[in-house]
This record gives structure tokens, C-alpha cells and sequence, in this order.
């Protein structure tokens, strides 16, 4: 993993392909909310400038567009490194795994969060492409580990399932406490 | 003493001691697999330790965060691979060790180093203790408004190469934390009339996203590689009394450690940097730094490890915190109602003690496990690590959804997530964010309540610690135009630089 050559190199921080195309968005964005501070921020008469509610909005704003200026002239005068299109690319393919995330996120609620969490470990693990043997047990394991941890023994808040509602009395009271 | 012996009492409960136990050696295991880090392992545990009592809660928070660094230096010696970003200079020293045939006693030197770096730390603590329960009582509202100014100046200039990067992500950590319903005069800001944006962005939900999730993000997307480094053969208790040949290079690493430490903005790496080139200029074999020299390894373990006690002194007495876990340790402290800055150690003396005493005993605990149980660890660290990355995002869940049962905290911990990804890939730093959100949030109450007294701009550094802190501020800014200057004559080509993907900046 660490490849540095030189102790400079390894304390210094060099660029990057697909770093202009950061640059790029993140100056957007900045200029989007410098149009934007007098709509979103509100300046209040009678108040000294240190106490407006817009002050810390328009330092934060100024100090984004300036040094996110500079960090594009940056760039954009640096050498070109190749694979810029690949890293975005690789950028990208992050939203499956945010989507897969949000999808266990509902889930949660409805089905409960110890069947969730095994479904989303063993989903997730068959999707990753692992072979089913032995990782399927270890999937499962770390589903069981987590929710025995954190629900069953620290009792963290997190809501018992809809599903469970159709469970007998008994053991409805018991997944909702531990499960 | 009457302080010091009601800490120990505060300590002396089963609940605190176990915590102690399961902070510290969780911590190591947490360090030793690479791609986890204390900071994954705080944002993901913080929610779940609010529920128990500030002590113990703390106590566990601080033990990972005390103890990451040990582990980490195993697959950093074994496999080339640091365990946490701190370990990157032990990989330079401690692989060609390894491959020497060294690997027990690069281990043991490592352990050792790092052992006497967290005591020496701890010591320079306590005895400090009095001055700053001295001092802290002095810093007004503009004393800590400057100090937290400089402590946003110092890590954006610390980034070196990524200076204009590291001040818009400063800018942006700001704007976050100015986002939504703001307390004073009850307007609303950047809220573009949505309501889930009223309560503004929850310091947990951004670093769990950019710690945790983007880190799950990073090893999902990425190609699978189990690492599997050798066994260890043999005791590790002979090669442990080494580190006395080299007790001038550790005891000035951890000198660089805990002056570093100290300083928001700046920490572990700048210390390692300056203990490391201390320790190759006055070394006897200067050649072999870089090719398996004990001494950097030392100055290596010896400074990082310095680092945390040292970083607690600006968070305990002032509540500002210098890098990214000491931010989240604030947020535990105020989320357990422990408040710190000056009144702490005027009003709960006994509560700061307790903190130093836990940190000796965690550094203890670690040390015994570690001679023990490194071959436990080696298998720890085969984990393959996609599938690590499925563990870190089950147990970013528990971390962002138990805080208030939000989808939406999830939803934009995962914007986080992608958003801290895209920085990692870039060698772009976190850090700022996280501070700029913190300090953010701190400027902005102090100069508020400061200004009040302030009727021209000379008033604001009347004070003698308001003025050496201004002075301090205009030194930092000029002494950086003069390193500007000077990397600009020697600066290399940039087909020269190395753009790989760095594991010593991914914070």
C-alpha cells in the first residue's frame, strides 16, 4: 500500500487524476451558495457584525470560493495525469454500495433489525461474489454478533420490526427488547 | 493528592475497569487491521456508549483511541501495510526488518517505543496539570476565539502540497456547522426551505459518513487483498529491554510527540516527521534510516504514540480540540455532560485525573496483551477486505441510525460516505472538515460573546495571552510564506511525485 519514495513524498500530499474534476464541482457548488448567502442568511438591524446570523455563513462562503479558486488554478495548471475518467468512474461505482446501504436502512423497520442485518451481511457478501462456503457463516455470525452487541446487550435505540407485530405475545416482547 | 485519590476512586468500579479492558485491547485489534482505524472505531461506537455513564463511556472512547497505534504498527512491520494512517513511517523502517529476518525484535522495539512514548506523554501530563489548571482560568472568550483561529490556521498550513485544498474544506466544515436553525436570533441558514436542513448537519452523522462509511465505501469499491503475514517465532520479553540503547532518540521523540501533541492542528504526523529527521541527523548510521535503522523506528512509535495524552491537554483545558479524534472525543465529553475547558479542571479536577490514570493503565493492559497475543493478531489482520468492508457498513448502522432512528441522518451519512471517498482517493484531507465544524462552531460563540467588551481592535488583544496568541498567529502565517519560498527553490519536477493512493493520508 505505501509507496512513497522519499520522506518528502511521504508527508506531502500530491495530486491525483481526477482531481480538476473535484475542483470543478466543488467551486460550483461554492458559487452556487455565494449566489445564494443574501437569500439563505439573514442580516438582523441593530446587531453588531460579529453577532449577525449571516457572519460565520459569509466567512465560511468566501473562504470556500477563494481557496477553491486557487485550488482549481492549481490544477488546472499542473501537468495532466492520466486516468481521470476511470477514477470518476471509480467515484461512481461507490453509489451501489450507498444504495445497498439505504435499502438495509428501511428495511430495518419493517422486517427487524436482526433479520435485516442478516439478510443485508448475506446479500451483500453473495453480491461481493465470496464463495458461499465459508463466507455465508461468517455473514451471518457478524450479523448475529453485531445485533447480539449492540440491541441485545448495550440496548442502543433501534426500533423492533413491523413484522414482529404478527409474532406470539410472548416472543414479540422478546425480539422488540432484544432483537 | 486529595484530587489524585478521589480520580482513583472514581476509577475503582468493575463497569470502569472493564471498559478499560475492552477499550484498550479492542483498540489494538481495531489498529491492527488495516483500513479500521480509531477514528471508524470511535464514530462507530460514540452513539453506543451514550447510554452508559460518562467514565465508562470515555474511558472506552479513550482506550481505542490510546492504544489504535500499537496495533497498527504490526501489519505496518509485517506486511508493509500501515494499520492506522499514523503507522506509515514505522513501514520504513520495520518491513526491511521483516525481511532481514528481524520481525520480533522490530516488533518488540516498535511496542517498546511506543510504550514509552505513551508514558513519557502521560507523566508530561500530570505534571503539567497544575500549571494548566493555572493558566486555563485566563483564557476569556478572546484568548480561546485566537486559540481556536490558530488552530484552523495551523491545519489547513500543516497539509503541505494541499494547503488550498485543506482551507475550502476548512470553509465548507464552517458552512456545515452554520447550516440550519441558528440559536441567537432564531434565523434560518442555507436551509433552502427544507425542513430536514432546520436542525443543521450532526457532527456524528458527518464522521461517521466520512470516517466510517466512506472508509466501507473505499474497500467495497476496491479490489479484494487478504494480506497474510508470517507468524511470529519465540518471546518477545528479551528483545524489550533494547529500547534503553536508544532512550535519547525515544525520549526526544516523545518530546517531539507531546510538543506537537499539544499544538491544535499540527499532531502525530508532524511529530514523527521532525523526531524522525532529529533522529537521522544525529544518528551514528544516518545511511540506515529508511533500511531497517531501529532508531527511526523508534522515533517513529516513540512520537505517534506521544501524541495522544498530548492532545488532550488543549481538549481537557480549553475544549479545543487538535485533530479529527479529539473532535469526537469533545463530542463524547459533551454528550456525557462533561464540559471541558478551564472550569473543568477548576471544578472537576478529580474527573481529569481519573482520565490520566485510565490512560497508564490502558498503556499497561495493551503493553501485557501485546506481548501475548501477536500471533492472534496476525490472523486478525487476514481478514479479506471487502469483507471488511461489509462489517464496517452493518456496524455504521448501529453508529448513524441509533442516534435519532433518522433515515435521514443515514441518507446523508452515505452523501458523507462518497463525499469522504472521493477525498481519500484524491489524497485530500478530512481533517479540516471535522475541525472547521468544530472550531467553527466554537469561533463563532467566542467572538460573539467577546466582542461585547470590544470597542476597537487593539481592546481585543489587550490581554497578555490574547496578544501572544495574535502574535503567534501573524509568526505561523509568516514563517509559512518563508517555507513557500524555500520549497520553491528546491522544488522537485512533477513527473518526480508519487500519485498512488497514500494510506498515511487517508485523515
Amino acid at each position: 500500500m505505501i509507496r512513497a519514495k522519499t520522506l518528502q513524498d511521504l508527508f506531502k500530499r500530491y495530486r491525483r487524476p481526477g482531481d480538476i474534476v473535484f475542483a470543478w464541482v466543488f467551486l460550483a457548488f461554492s458559487l452556487f451558495l455565494l449566489l445564494n448567502l443574501d437569500a439563505q442568511t439573514a442580516t438582523v438591524k441593530g446587531t453588531k457584525w460579529a453577532a449577525q446570523p449571516s457572519f460565520w455563513p459569509t466567512v465560511a462562503v468566501y473562504t470556500m470560493v477563494v481557496f477553491g479558486a486557487l485550488h482549481l488554478i492549481s490544477s488546472f495548471v499542473s501537468p495532466k495525469l492520466d486516468g481521470r475518467w476511470q477514477e470518476v468512474g471509480f467515484w461512481l461505482r461507490s453509489f451501489e454500495f450507498a444504495t445497498w446501504f439505504m435499502a438495509y436502512v428501511i428495511l430495518v423497520p419493517q422486517l427487524g433489525y436482526l433479520p435485516s442485518t442478516v439478510l443485508f451481511t448475506i446479500v451483500l457478501t453473495i453480491r461481493l461474489g465470496y464463495p458461499l462456503h465459508p463466507f455465508l457463516g461468517a455473514a451471518v455470525a457478524l450479523a448475529v454478533t453485531v445485533v447480539v452487541i449492540f440491541k441485545s446487550l448495550l440496548q442502543v435505540k433501534v426500533p423492533g420490526g413491523q413484522v414482529y407485530e404478527y409474532l406470539p405475545d410472548a416472543l414479540r416482547s422478546f425480539m422488540l427488547t432484544y432483537f | 493528592m486529595d484530587a489524585l485519590l478521589s480520580g482513583i476512586e472514581l476509577l475503582a468500579r468493575w463497569d470502569v475497569l472493564v471498559a478499560l479492558l475492552i477499550g484498550s485491547i479492542g483498540g489494538v485489534i481495531i489498529g491492527a487491521i488495516p483500513g479500521v482505524g480509531a477514528a471508524v472505531a470511535i464514530a462507530i461506537l460514540l452513539p453506543a456508549t451514550f447510554s452508559l455513564d460518562p467514565i465508562v463511556g470515555l474511558t472506552i472512547l479513550l482506550g481505542i483511541y490510546g492504544s489504535s497505534m500499537y496495533g497498527g504498527a504490526l501489519p505496518a512491520i509485517l506486511i508493509n501495510t500501515p494499520g492506522t494512517a499514523v503507522n506509515a513511517l514505522t513501514t520504513y523502517d520495520g518491513y526491511p526488518m521483516t525481511k532481514r529476518g528481524e520481525a520480533r525484535r522490530a516488533l518488540a522495539l516498535a511496542y517498546s517505543a511506543s510504550f514509552f512514548g505513551g508514558i513519557f506523554s502521560i507523566v508530561c501530563l500530570i505534571l503539567l496539570s497544575p500549571l494548566l489548571a493555572m493558566i486555563a482560568p485566563h483564557f476569556g472568550s478572546r484568548e480561546i476565539f485566537l486559540a481556536a483561529l490558530l488552530g484552523i490556521i495551523l491545519v489547513v498550513l500543516a497539509h503541505r502540497g494541499q494547503v488550498f485544498a485543506a482551507g475550502m474544506l476548512a470553509g465548507f466544515g464552517i458552512l456545515l456547522n452554520s447550516v440550519g436553525l441558528e440559536p441567537i436570533k432564531y434565523t434560518r441558514r442555507f436551509t433552502f426551505e427544507q425542513t430536514w436542513l432546520n436542525g443543521g448537519f450532526d457532527l456524528i452523522v458527518v464522521v461517521l459518513g466520512l470516517f466510517a462509511l466512506s472508509q466501507a465505501f473505499l474497500l467495497l469499491v476496491d479490489k479484494d487483498n487478504t494480506p497474510h503475514p508470517q507468524p511470529i517465532e519465540g518471546s518477545m520479553f528479551s528483545n524489550l529491554k533494547e529500547i534503553w540503547l536508544y532512550k535519547r532518540v525515544a525520549s526526544a521523540a516523545s518530546g517531539f510527540g507531546v510538543l506537537m501533541g499539544m499544538i491544535p492542528g499540527v499532531g502525530e504526523f508532524t511529530a514523527q516527521f521532525m523526531s524522525y529527521t532529529y533522529a537521522q541527523k544525529t544518528s551514528e548510521n544516518p545511511e540506515a534510516f529508511g533500511d531497517g535503522s531501529p532508531e527511526g523506528l523508534i522515533a517513529s512509535e516513540a512520537a505517534n504514540n506521544a501524541v495522544p495524552a498530548a492532545a488532550m491537554i488543549p481538549l481537557l483545558a480549553l475544549g479545543i480540540p487538535g485533530e479529527a479524534l479529539t473532535a469526537m472525543m469533545l463530542s463524547v465529553f459533551y454528550v456525557h455532560n462533561v464540559i471541558p475547558g478551564p472550569q473543568l479542571f477548576q471544578n472537576q479536577l478529580d474527573f481529569v485525573y481519573a482520565l490520566y490514570i485510565a490512560m497508564i493503565i490502558l498503556n499497561v493492559i495493551v503493553m501485557i496483551f501485546l506481548l501475548f497475543s501477536t500471533n492472534f493478531l496476525t490472523k486478525v489482520i487476514q481478514i479479506p477486505t471487502r469483507f471488511l468492508g461489509v462489517m464496517i457498513l452493518t456496524l455504521s448502522f448501529v453508529g448513524v441510525y441509533s442516534l435519532r432512528n433518522s433515515v435521514i441522518d443515514c441518507a446523508i451519512a452515505s452523501g458523507f460516505g462518497i463525499l469522504g471517498l472521493i477525498l481519500k482517493r484524491l489524497n485530500l484531507p478530512l481533517v479540516p472538515i471535522i475541525l472547521g465544524m468544530v472550531l467553527g462552531g466554537i469561533m463563532e460563540a467566542k467572538l460573539r460573546t467577546s466582542m461585547i467588551r470590544v470597542k476597537t481592535p487593539w481592546d481585543f488583544v489587550d490581554r497578555p495571552i490574547a496578544a501572544i496568541l495574535a502574535l503567534l498567529i501573524v509568526f505561523v502565517l509568516l514563517m509559512h510564506v518563508r517555507t513557500l519560498r524555500r520549497e520553491h527553490k528546491d522544488r522537485i519536477a512533477e513527473t518526480e511525485h508519487d500519485h498512488d493512493v497514500h494510506t498515511s493520508q487517508q485523515g
